[in-house]
């Protein structure tokens, strides 16, 4: 008797759990990268699923830019304390306060992550880093490795990745070095709304849609924040909004949703006609290769 | 409606015109969307083209766009309302064994592409003999540029008749292949039928995909678990809770099933089969969960759990072909490490017995092995290992050699030697 194939999600499912226990068999400090957005959370809930009834045997580490969604934070603080979760903070603000960083023209921070991002892993001795990438996010992400090697300078080489075979990750590295680990590579941004859908997963209120003031730039909705608000001839206006990702406040748009239900995101998403990070990252429009140098200098 | 996931490589020389296959496959089943179409558009007049080049959907680093190569194995996503597909796109140039390799590892199908005005070439031996190598159970013969021959049936004929002694010499069954003519450029017989090829009634390349069956041959197998990590909650209510984690190898585990715990041996039976969301009453091939044991007995990370009456063979001396992955070059006797499973031990590799020769499908002398060159050897290992035949299971019969200093990967393993080989006259030059 042959048993039937696994449904697409039971395999996906499978494959990220198999990836975090596999690192947490060979790798002495793990930590999973967290923003709060969706791809975190679902992080935090295979990593669940991966070690039940045990804990997850590692901390969350959130490289906070300081322009945050109110409810992403409190959803943050909700989910660590329900979980008994360890969660550690590095702030791009404390980095402008006291000069090591400063703030871009544009006002956008994401780029200035990296530098938090490098140095909380040195304070912290963290050997392997979880992250929530996808492959299908972007083309310089599809060459990216499950498991993959950062020097001590947290760079990216993708010409001097390792061969990945079967399901047998390499994880040696040196003193120094690190491993970034992406458990959810082979998920597109489908799988992941399905897979929320299918397991209930609790999510920021802010990706459902809401009523908000938002003004358009660059053919993007932002919202007014700490890190600005319209300039010009861009003008406030009410609408149903909802966001596709969640990062920096000052470069991540909403777009125009009525959508209230899992049910009605999916059949969203099914529809769009742009990726996600197309249409709501400005950071990523920079430029053709925005993000494999921004890899290459150790973001994620 | 529950779908299922098929997982497939491409393989195909240098100028095949592969990226615009997939590229082709993603814009055709509508899985690029506006924006990323939008780049491709100003990309394609930016180098002065007339039509938009879909190769630039999927060569996304730099050098590649600036070199217009394809350099690394990259994974592509995209989905039909019957399948969702994870593709593994494989280049062809210099690190063509490597690339292959990779890509096949994870395959249930493998599309080769070959060029309609050039047939099966050296390229096309080599990469057919990875895939036969590395047991992808199905391969599509796609025979691209279809356009440039102007649609002749001989032509093809002519090509599906080599490459079928080729796949015969290789051994793969003769149903295991399936022949496509198809433009990429175009879009004849990728996603749409062709109205150019009235004489062709078989599937497109999408229609195959989509149709056919998605079973990896391990679900039939014994069953092998190895154990990736001891769960241990040690709080008051799961006090004595002792749970082995691990992604099901092969065959299929059940509670009451008689297993035996290797390398150590010991017997013992299946309790539970658990899961975050409670037991399972049977866990099959690729599914992870945590298995519970009647008896109380000392397993830990490495150690691998399997079927009693239908183990692998426990063994420090391991006969294997290798596909050597790394500039470096194997030096006989070398001292490395070895990672099956969820084990990593060190292995003393000897002189190569032999290098097969891909293109005549012999084996050849050989005092050493470089990159893309495949052979066998004998290994050492300090643990003793369960391994089975990769014929047999590839799960159990696949391993890493790593180099110690750099931790790099320097040659994919296979237990015994998959490849059944009947010589070829060499090609023509």
């Amino acid at each position: 008797m042959t048993a039937p194939a696994l449904d697409a999600l039971d395999a996906l499912e499978s494959e990220s759990i198999h990836i975090f226990r596999e690192v947490a068999g060979e790798f002495d400090r793990p930590v999973i990268l967290f923003s709060g957005g969706k791809d975190s959370t679902l992080l935090v809930h295979l990593a669940v699923k991966a070690f039940a009834p045990a804990p997850v045997p590692f901390p969350l580490l959130h490289v906070d830019t300081g322009h945050n969604f109110d409810e992403v934070i409190d959803f943050r603080d909700t989910l660590v304390e329900r979980l008994g979760l360890r969660l550690e903070v590095a702030k791009v603000q404390d980095y402008i306060d006291d000069g090591r960083l400063v703030e871009r023209a544009d006002g956008t921070r994401n780029p200035l992550q990296t530098q938090p991002l490098l140095d909380s892993i040195v304070e912290g001795r963290f050997d392997a880093v979880f992250g929530g990438g996808r492959r299908d996010e972007e083309r310089a992400r599809a060459k990216e490795r499950i498991l993959s090697l950062r020097d001590a300078f947290g760079r990216w080489d993708p010409r001097k990745q390792r061969p990945e075979l079967w399901n047998l990750y390499n994880g040696r590295h040196a003193a120094g070095e690190h491993v970034r680990v992406f458990p959810i590579s082979n998920w597109t941004e489908l799988d992941v709304w399905r897979y929320i859908q299918r397991e209930q997963i609790e999510l920021p209120t802010i990706y459902y849609a809401h009523q908000r003031e938002v003004y358009k730039r660059d053919g993007m909705w932002l919202a007014e924040g700490p890190w600005g608000g319209p300039r010009g001839a861009e003008t406030l206006e009410q609408l149903s909004v909802r966001y596709r990702t969640v990062g920096d406040g000052s470069c991540t748009g909403a777009v125009e949703s009525t959508a209230t239900t899992l049910d009605e995101i999916i059949a969203e998403v099914t529809a769009s006609r742009l990726t996600e990070r197309g249409a709501t990252r400005a950071d990523d429009r920079m430029s053709e290769a925005a993000m494999e140098d921004r890899k290459r200098e150790g973001y994620f | 409606m529950s779908r299922d996931l098929l997982r497939f490589a491409t393989a195909g020389s240098v100028d095949d015109g592969k990226s615009t296959l997939v590229g082709r496959l993603l814009y055709d089943t509508k899985s690029v969307l506006a924006d990323q179409i939008e780049a491709v558009h100003r990309a394609s007049v930016d180098k002065g083209l007339a039509t938009p080049d879909l190769s630039l959907l999927v060569d996304g680093l730099r050098a590649e766009r600036e070199q217009g190569i394809t350099i690394d194995v990259a994974y592509r996503y995209f989905g039909t309302p019957v399948r969702e597909f994870v593709l593994a796109d494989t280049p062809g140039h210099v690190q063509y064994t490597r690339n292959t390799v990779t890509g096949a590892s994870t395959a249930e199908l493998a599309v080769l592409l070959v060029d309609a005005r050039h047939g099966v070439v050296e390229q096309t031996r080599r990469h057919a003999t990875v895939l036969a190598l590395l047991r992808v159970p199905r391969l599509v013969l796609a025979i691209n540029k279809i356009d440039l021959v102007d649609y002749d049936e001989a032509v093809l004929t002519a090509i599906a008749k080599d490459f079928a002694g080729l796949a015969r010499s290789l051994g793969f069954p003769d149903d295991a292949v399936q022949t496509i003519p198809l433009s990429a450029l175009v879009g004849d017989n990728v996603v749409d039928r062709s109205e150019r090829t009235p004489w062709y009634d078989g599937p497109t390349l999408l229609g195959h995909l989509e149709s056919v069956p998605v079973v990896a041959p391990e679900a039939n197998a014994p069953f092998r678990m190895p154990v990736q990590y001891v769960i241990r909650p040690r709080t008051e209510a799961l006090h004595d809770y002792r749970g082995y984690a691990g992604q099901v190898a092969s065959g299929t585990v059940r509670p009451g099933d008689a297993v035996v715990v290797l390398p150590e041996g010991l017997h013992t039976t299946v309790s539970s089969v658990d899961t975050a969301d409670g037991p399972l009453a049977s866990a099959a091939a690729g599914r992870s969960v945590t298995i519970l044991l009647t008896d109380d007995i000392d397993i830990s990370r490495g150690d691998m759990i399997v079927a009693a009456g239908a183990e692998p063979r426990v063994t420090t001396e391991i006969d294997a072909t290798l596909c050597w992955l790394a500039d470096k070059p194997l030096r006989p006797g070398a001292r490395l490490l070895l990672k099956h499973g969820t084990r990593t031990t060190q292995v003393i590799v000897g002189a190569p017995e032999c290098r097969i020769d891909t293109d005549t499908l012999t084996e050849v002398e050989a005092e050493t092995l470089g990159l893309n060159d495949i052979g066998r050897v004998t290994l050492r290992t300090a643990d003793a290992l369960p391994v089975d035949d990769y014929a047999d299971i590839r799960a159990t019969g696949s391993f890493l050699l790593i180099d110690p200093p750099t931790g790099n990967t320097l040659a994919a393993g296979l237990v015994g030697s998959p490849l059944a080989l009947t010589p070829l006259t060499p090609l023509a030059p």
